[in-house]
């Protein structure tokens, strides 16, 4: 049967599925029970799977992953909400000193299979502080999977496999696009796999790399100057911030022979620059020009009368697009 | 304040007729393992000068907190140790190699025997409490009758994670144990300095749990309150903070000089001399003919011929190569530190570099 999903409806469903098939899987975090999350991600499981397994918990985020880790050495497997990417600070040690390091300093006798789900990025003119893209603190620490899909179907079939993967993961949900629009989703449990990019747009030019809300940008991009230029962008969805999947970025640059980077996080050691290390161990003699990125600014993401000239547009990419193929 | 709950006196003489005392075997291996652990310590710091250990933290003083806490344990529950929990940990079934393992800077020093949940000691103040709630919390939905047992210092009541953890406890009732052993200082701040709540008991009562105060040199008032404690886990009545007034003899860690921030000697000698934990409870079997000069020589020669071979065992254990850093990161590697690994262990290319 076919049915058409927003991506917070495919993110219900995938935690549901999940809920119904394992009950090791249990939902904590702020608001995530009777209120069913701030974004609806959690509506109706409370009634379906019981205050045990939904649990509202108190107000503190080194509380919610501190004990959930706990949890999740001891048998269960915990998914966690934090309401906003940039309330995840207070519990930031518990990710980088002991979720990320369990399996490590245990030497593989315990480890903390559970995944850390939180929205985040520009573009929905939230107050301060519920806006930002620091995807690189997280991509930075061994131990640690960050995710962060595009669309409806990717954003269940990932959760899915991260919710089965045996190490953390950080599951980056673009708040802009979880209601941006709908997609056919199938109804039966189905993974995306982590660390696996997808080649969205075929093109022959110049490469984008993007991810989460930014795909879309970077899709508009391509299509209008496609449209307007004649230049042919191939657009491809990274899905995966950690590990990045090194072989659709080589095999990319190798057909184009141009890339930029999109990303709304700040540029100063971001992704982007990564990405850019990457092409240039394994695709450096192939480049016609030097690779770009079109990113946020470094500067904290500003309140929203000013947050879209923060965010990178189809405009700058654009422009981006054009000093590469004519450089 | 809240009153210091002590059984047996510092004279070796018991405050009062009490159930419940251990049996006599087991008074007995109280004093067998706080003097092996004693033993352990005081050899760890001489290793850590001849350079055979790294940087080593020391607990003289806290051995009655840290043995009659443990001894109450049962094999199936969690121990959270902080860096200074050895003792707690080699009672509860870590074997002395892998204590000397972990100081000399093995990574495998952090290996928990089977079938017991010891935790690699933990560094960063008052994490590991929150995580001793999430352990107990999965054993209460998962029905099973084990609690976890949470260590930590008086500092760490100041880090908002142990606010966290005695909420989440105190909110899902979880079968926690949180010990703090108020040694009085965390490193050169003392307890007044650190907090103004004159005890670390009565913030318990913030959190609608049960708080006890109580004397922590004082073996058989730490075995008991513990003993209490878990069977409140067991019943489902949820946590309890325990706080255990003691002192520690030494430094802070082999590279602190306590001197600079308190009386030292005299504090050390004063506590030593007034409130040992060993010395209480050797009196007090001595009295009941349970112990004697000679078993005591007797039980140190046995205690040292086992921490020589622990030591041997630890000292010839297998160097660890460079590419163990490599494992046990995630399930699987991933390309990036695979691809790093192989840089490592690739022998250095000769050519052009001088002899
Ligand atoms: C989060 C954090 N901050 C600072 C330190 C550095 N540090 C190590 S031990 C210590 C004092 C801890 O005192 P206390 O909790 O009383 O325990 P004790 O060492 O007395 O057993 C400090 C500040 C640390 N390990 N972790």
């Amino acid at each position: 049967m076919k049915r058409k999903l927003t991506m917070i409806q495919a993110i219900t469903e995938a935690m549901d599925q999940k809920m119904a098939e394992d009950s090791r899987v249990m939902l904590m975090g702020e608001d995530v029970g009777v209120n069913g999350g701030v974004f609806r991600a959690t509506e109706n499981l409370l009634q379906k799977y019981g205050a045990n397994r939904v649990v509202d918990t108190p107000l503190a985020e080194a509380g919610i992953i501190g004990a959930a880790i706990g949890l999740a050495m001891n048998g269960l497997l915990p998914v966690v909400e934090i309401q906003f990417l940039a309330f995840i600070y207070p519990g930031f040690e518990q990710i980088v000193s002991h979720a990320a390091r369990m399996r490590y300093r245990t030497r593989g006798q315990y480890h903390v299979p559970m995944v850390i789900r939180t929205p985040y990025g520009a573009g929905i003119r939230g107050p301060e502080l519920h806006s930002e893209s620091v995807e690189s603190f997280f991509a930075h620490v061994p131990g640690l999977k960050v995710v962060a899909p595009s669309n409806p179907y990717d954003a269940k079939g990932l959760l899915i496999a991260a919710m089965e993967d045996p190490d953390p993961v950080i599951f980056l949900e673009p708040t802009k696009l979880y209601r941006a629009f709908k997609e056919e989703v199938p109804e039966e449990m189905y993974r995306v796999p982590i660390g696996k990019a997808k080649v969205v747009r075929e093109g022959t030019d110049l490469s984008i790399f993007a991810w989460g809300a930014m795909l879309r940008v970077a899709d508009e991009a391509a299509k209008q100057i496609e449209r307007e230029q004649g230049v042919s962008c191939e657009v491809v969805d990274l899905r995966t911030i950690y590990p990045l999947d090194r072989d659709a970025i080589v095999q990319s640059v190798k057909k184009t022979g141009r890339a930029i980077v999109v990303h709304e996080a700040h540029k100063t050691a971001g992704m982007g620059a990564e990405i850019i290390s990457i092409i240039n161990d394994e695709a450096l003699i192939y480049l016609k020009a030097p690779v770009k990125r079109i990113t946020g600014f470094d500067v904290p993401v500003p309140q929203f009368s000013i947050e879209d000239d923060y965010l990178p547009t189809p405009g700058r990419v654009m422009s981006g697009i054009m000093e590469t193929v004519t450089y | 304040m809240s009153p210091l709950y002590q059984v047996l006196t510092p004279e070796g003489q018991l405050v009062q007729d009490i159930a419940g005392l251990p049996d006599e075997a087991t008074m007995i291996k109280m004093l067998e393992n706080m003097l092996l652990v004693r033993l352990f310590d005081r050899k760890s710091i001489n290793l850590q000068r001849q350079g055979r250990m790294g940087t080593y933290a020391p607990f003289e003083g806290q051995e009655a907190s840290q043995v009659g806490s443990a001894m109450a344990l049962a094999p199936g529950d969690w121990l959270f140790p902080t860096y200074r929990d050895h003792a707690a940990a080699i009672v509860h079934g870590q074997s002395m190699m892998r204590v000397f393992l972990y100081w000399m800077g093995h990574m495998e020093g952090s290996i928990s025997p089977k079938n017991l949940n010891i935790m690699p000691p933990c560094v960063p103040i008052a994490t590991q409490m929150v995580h001793a709630v999430g352990t107990a919390w999965a054993s209460k939905l998962q029905n099973e009758k084990h609690v976890s047992l949470a260590y930590f210092g008086d500092g760490a009541t100041s880090e908002g994670d142990f606010h966290e953890a005695l909420n989440f406890a105190g909110v899902f009732k979880t079968p926690t144990v949180f010990f703090c052993q108020n040694n009085g200082f965390a490193i050169s701040v003392p307890f007044e300095q650190q907090s103004a709540s004159k005890t670390i008991a009565q913030r318990a009562a913030a959190y609608d749990i049960p708080g006890v105060r109580i004397d922590g040199n004082d073996i058989f008032a730490v075995w008991l309150t513990m003993k209490n404690a878990i069977e409140r886990a067991h019943a489902g009545e949820g946590p309890t903070l325990i706080e255990a007034m003691t002192y520690r003899y030494g430094a802070h860690t082999t590279a602190d000089d306590p001197k600079k921030y308190r009386d030292q000697d005299r504090l050390s000698e004063e506590w030593r001399q007034e409130r040992d934990p060993i010395q209480r409870l050797r009196v007090y079997l001595e009295k009941q003919g349970l112990w004697n000069e000679e078993k005591e020589s007797d039980f140190i020669a046995g205690a040292g011929v086992k921490i020589d071979a622990a030591l041997a065992e630890a000292e010839s254990y297998p160097k660890s190569r460079p590419e163990d850093m490599f494992k046990h990161v995630y399930a699987e590697p991933t390309w990036m530190a695979s691809e790093q690994e192989k840089e490592l262990v690739k022998p250095a290319k000769q050519e052009g570099i001088p002899a």
